[in-house]
C-alpha cells in the first residue's frame, strides 16, 4: 500500500513540471499584457510602460521568466498580484475555502442523490424508474453550467423568490473569518439567522456546480450496480436469507463502489472547472471568480500561481482517492 | 415426514423469444440423512430447479408447482419474509464457482458471522468463536488466522470449505450442493466430497448433490434423478440405477462412465442437450437416442410406472433391451 501511493506520487512530479509550462505560457498566449489592462481607458506613455514592464520583470526573455518563476516555486513563492499587490498564495488561500464550501456541498449533493438514483436504475433495470433516471441524467450531463445557472436564478430568485442571486452570506450579517466555512462561521457567529441565510446562498450554486457529477455518478452507479447484481456472491448473499435491504446495500453496493470511487475522483477536476462559471454566476468569492478577473486583468502571476496551485489540490485530491480505492478494495490492499 | 418434497416444478423463464421451459415438470422428495444425486449434463436445469426451491432466481423466472413443501411446510404461499427465515438457516446452497461465490470486499469471517447473526442469537463473541470453530469443522488449518483472510487470499478448495462453514453454520437439516466440485483439482474433489458426507453423517442432513459425474454419484448418492433437457428421465435409487438403467439417455452415461479412466471428464454422448432453440418434437433425446424410433419424433412420451424408474421413455429399457416395442 506505502508502495503504491509512492509510486503515484512519483508519477505526479513530471505532471507538476507540465503544470508549470502550460500556466506559464497560457496567459502568456493571450494578446494584452497586465500593465496595458492596468492603464484601461485613459493609456499610457511609452516611457512609462516600459518602466512598469520591466518592474514586473516582464521585459526579460520567456525563459528567464520562466526560470524566476521556478525558482520562486522552490522557494514557496507564487508572486505578488498585479492587481492588489498581495503575495498570490495569501490570496489564494484566502478565497479557497469559499470555492472549497461550494465544491464539497456539490459533491455531497452529487454523492447523495446520484448514488442512490443509480442504484434505483440498476434495480429496475429497463423500467419507468430506470429511464426517468438515465434521461435526467443525460439532460443533466448535457446542460450548459451557464445557461443552468440562469434557469435556476430566473425561476427560483426571480419568479419564486426562495433564494437569493448572489454571494456567500447577506450583507446583514458580518462576523470574522474563523474556518473560512461559511456555513460553520455563521454558525459559530452565534448571529440568529445568518446560518440560514448561508444556506440558501448555497443552495442553487450546489446544485448548478453539482449537476454534471451528479449525472456522471448516477451513471457509473448504475452500471457498476448492474455488473455486481448478477454475481455468484450476491446470489450467495440472498441464500443466506438476508433481508434485500442488506444483500443490495451491503454486498452489491460495496463491490460496486469502487469504481464508483474512482469516477468521483475524477469528478473533483471537473468540479474545478464548473466551479468557476458557477462562482461567476453566482458571485460567489472563490478561486473560480478570482480566476477569471485575474485572466481579465492579465494579472500574470495570480493565473500562473492559482493554475499550478489549483493543478496540486487536484492531484492531492486524486491520490486520496486512489488511497480510499486501495482501503475499499481489499485486493488492492494486499499487493505489495 | 420427508423433509423436502415437491410435485411438477416448473421453470419458464421468460426472454425476448418468448418463454422458456428451463425446467418442466419435476418432482423430488428428500429424507433426513439421505443423499439424493440430481444427474445431467450441463443445461438439463439442475441448478434452475434448486435455484427456484431456494427462491434465487431473477423476476424474469416463473416458478410453478403443485407442492413445494419444507417440513410439511408450504413453501409457495410462504411470504418472503418468512422464506429468508428458512434459506440459510434450515436449508442452505452452496454452488459450482467457490471463488466467485464469495464476496471479494468481506473477511470470511465477517461472512460466515454475517449468517450466524441473522438466523442465532449468539453474542458477538460467541459467533466469533463459531465462525473459527466451523473453519476448524471443515478442516481449515489455523483458522484463527484464516478467519480474518479475504477470499482471494485463499485457494479455491479452501474456499468451498468455507462455503460449506458458511452453509453449515446453523445447522441446517438440508444442504443443496450445486456441483460443488467442478471447479476444483481433482485431489481436492474427494476431499470436499468426503466432508459433506462425514457432514450429513454426524446431523443426520438431508443432501441434494447435483453433478454431471456418474462416479460421484455411484460413490455418494442413496437415490438418484436424472435430468434431460429440463425433464427428469428417470428416478431409481443408485444400486438399481447403476444394475439396470431404464432410460436410454441413463444407459448412455454409464457407458461413457469408464471412458472417464482416460482422463476424459464428459460423458461422451453424441450431441449437445438441446436449448431454447433447438427443441425437437416428441422425445426430448430423440436425436441422440441410439434406440429411436418413428413415434419418438411425434410424441412425447410419459413416464412409466416406479418399476421403470418413471423413464420417460415410450420403450424404457430393461436389462438394456427396449420393452413393448411393439406399440
Ligand atoms: N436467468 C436465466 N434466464 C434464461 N435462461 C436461463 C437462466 N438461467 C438458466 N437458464 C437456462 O436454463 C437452462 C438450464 O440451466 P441450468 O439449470 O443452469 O443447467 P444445469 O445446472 O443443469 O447445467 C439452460 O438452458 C440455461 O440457459
Ligand atoms: S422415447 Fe424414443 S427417443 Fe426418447 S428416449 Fe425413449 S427411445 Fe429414445
Ligand atoms: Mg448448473
Amino acid at each position: 500500500m506505502l508502495r503504491l501511493i509512492l509510486n503515484k506520487i512519483g508519477l505526479l512530479i513530471p505532471t507538476f513540471i507540465g503544470v508549470t509550462i502550460i500556466s506559464f505560457l497560457f496567459i502568456r498566449l493571450l494578446p494584452g499584457d497586465p500593465v496595458l489592462l492596468l492603464a484601461g481607458e485613459r493609456g499610457i506613455t511609452g516611457d512609462r510602460y516600459a518602466d512598469l514592464m520591466h518592474q514586473f520583470g516582464f521585459d526579460q526573455p520567456l525563459w528567464r521568466q520562466y526560470l524566476d518563476y521556478l525558482v520562486g516555486i522552490l522557494h514557496g513563492d507564487l508572486g505578488t498580484s498585479i492587481s492588489t499587490r498581495r503575495p498570490v498564495i495569501s490570496e489564494f488561500f484566502t478565497l479557497f475555502p469559499a470555492t472549497m464550501e461550494l465544491s464539497l456541498c456539490a459533491i455531497f449533493f452529487a454523492v447523495v442523490v446520484g448514488l442512490p438514483a443509480g442504484v434505483i436504475a440498476a434495480l429496475y433495470r429497463g423500467k419507468t424508474p430506470d429511464h426517468a433516471v438515465m434521461t435526467t441524467a443525460l439532460v443533466g450531463y448535457s446542460m450548459p453550467i451557464f445557461w443552468w445557472g440562469l434557469l435556476l436564478i430566473i425561476l427560483f430568485s426571480g419568479i419564486l423568490g426562495w433564494t437569493p442571486v448572489s454571494g456567500r452570506i447577506s450583507l446583514l450579517y458580518y462576523f470574522p473569518s474563523v474556518t473560512g466555512f461559511m456555513l460553520i462561521d455563521s454558525l459559530l457567529s452565534g448571529q440568529a439567522g445568518a446560518f440560514e441565510s448561508a444556506v440558501s446562498h448555497l443552495i442553487l450554486p450546489t446544485i448548478v456546480l453539482g449537476t454534471i457529477p451528479l449525472a456522471v455518478i448516477a451513471r457509473q452507479t448504475r452500471s457498476a450496480m448492474l455488473e455486481v447484481l448478477d454475481e455468484d456472491y450476491v446470489r450467495t448473499a440472498r441464500a443466506k436469507g438476508l433481508a434485500p435491504f442488506r444483500v443490495i446495500g451491503l454486498h452489491a453496493l460495496r463491490n460496486a463502489l469502487i469504481p464508483v470511487i474512482t469516477t468521483i475522483g475524477l469528478q473533483i477536476g471537473v468540479l474545478f472547472a464548473g466551479a468557476i462559471l458557477t462562482e461567476t454566476i453566482f458571485s460567489w468569492p472563490g478561486i473560480g471568480k478570482w480566476m477569471i478577473d485575474s485572466i481579465f486583468r492579465r494579472d500574470y502571476p495570480a493565473v500562473q500561481g492559482g493554475l499550478l496551485l489549483i493543478a496540486i489540490i487536484v492531484m492531492l485530491v486524486n491520490l486520496l482517492v486512489d488511497v480510499t480505492y486501495g482501503l475499499i478494495n481489499p485486493k488492492i490492499r494486499h499487493t505489495r | 415426514m420427508s423433509l423436502l418434497e415437491f410435485t411438477n416444478l416448473s421453470v419458464e423463464f421468460e426472454t425476448l423469444n418468448g418463454g422458456f421451459r428451463a425446467v418442466d415438470n419435476v418432482s423430488l422428495t428428500v429424507d433426513p440423512g439421505e443423499v439424493v444425486a440430481i444427474v445431467g449434463e450441463s443445461g438439463s436445469g439442475k441448478s434452475v430447479s434448486m435455484l427456484a426451491v431456494m427462491g434465487l432466481l431473477p423476476w424474469t423466472a416463473k416458478v410453478t408447482a403443485d407442492r413445494l413443501t419444507f417440513q410439511g411446510r408450504d413453501m409457495l404461499s410462504m411470504r418472503p419474509k418468512e422464506k429468508r427465515k428458512i434459506i440459510g438457516k434450515d436449508i442452505s446452497m452452496i454452488f459450482q464457482e467457490p471463488t466467485t461465490s464469495l464476496n471479494p470486499c468481506f473477511t470470511v469471517g465477517y461472512q460466515i458471522i454475517e449468517t450466524l447473526k441473522k438466523h442465532t442469537d449468539l453474542s458477538r463473541a460467541e459467533r466469533k468463536n463459531r465462525a473459527i470453530e466451523l473453519l476448524r469443522l471443515v478442516g481449515i488449518p489455523a483458522p484463527e488466522r484464516r478467519v480474518t483472510a479475504f477470499p482471494h487470499q485463499l485457494s479455491g478448495g479452501m474456499n468451498q470449505r468455507v462455503m460449506i462453514a458458511m452453509a453449515i453454520a446453523c445447522d441446517p437439516k438440508l444442504l443443496i450442493a450445486d456441483e460443488p466440485t467442478t471447479a476444483l483439482d481433482v485431489t481436492i474433489q474427494a476431499q470436499i466430497l468426503e466432508l459433506l458426507i462425514k457432514i450429513k453423517e454426524e446431523n443426520d442432513m438431508g443432501l441434494v448433490l447435483i453433478t454431471h459425474d456418474m462416479g460421484v454419484v455411484a460413490e455418494t448418492a442413496d437415490r438418484v434423478i436424472v435430468q434431460y433437457a429440463g425433464q427428469q428421465v428417470e428416478q431409481q435409487d443408485v444400486k438399481g440405477l447403476f444394475r439396470d438403467p431404464h432410460h436410454p439417455y441413463t444407459a448412455a452415461l454409464l457407458a461413457a462412465l469408464p471412458e472417464r479412466a482416460t482422463g476424459d471428464q464428459l460423458p461422451s454422448i453424441p450431441g449437445v442437450v438441446p436449448g431454447q432453440f433447438d427443441r425437437p418434437a416428441g422425445c426430448l433425446f430423440s436425436p441422440r437416442c441410439s434406440f429411436v424410433f418413428d413415434r419418438c419424433h411425434k410424441e412425447q412420451p410419459t413416464q412409466a410406472g416406479k418399476e421403470l424408474g418413471c423413464a420417460l421413455c415410450h420403450t424404457p429399457l430393461v436389462a438394456g433391451k427396449p420393452q413393448n416395442e411393439a406399440a
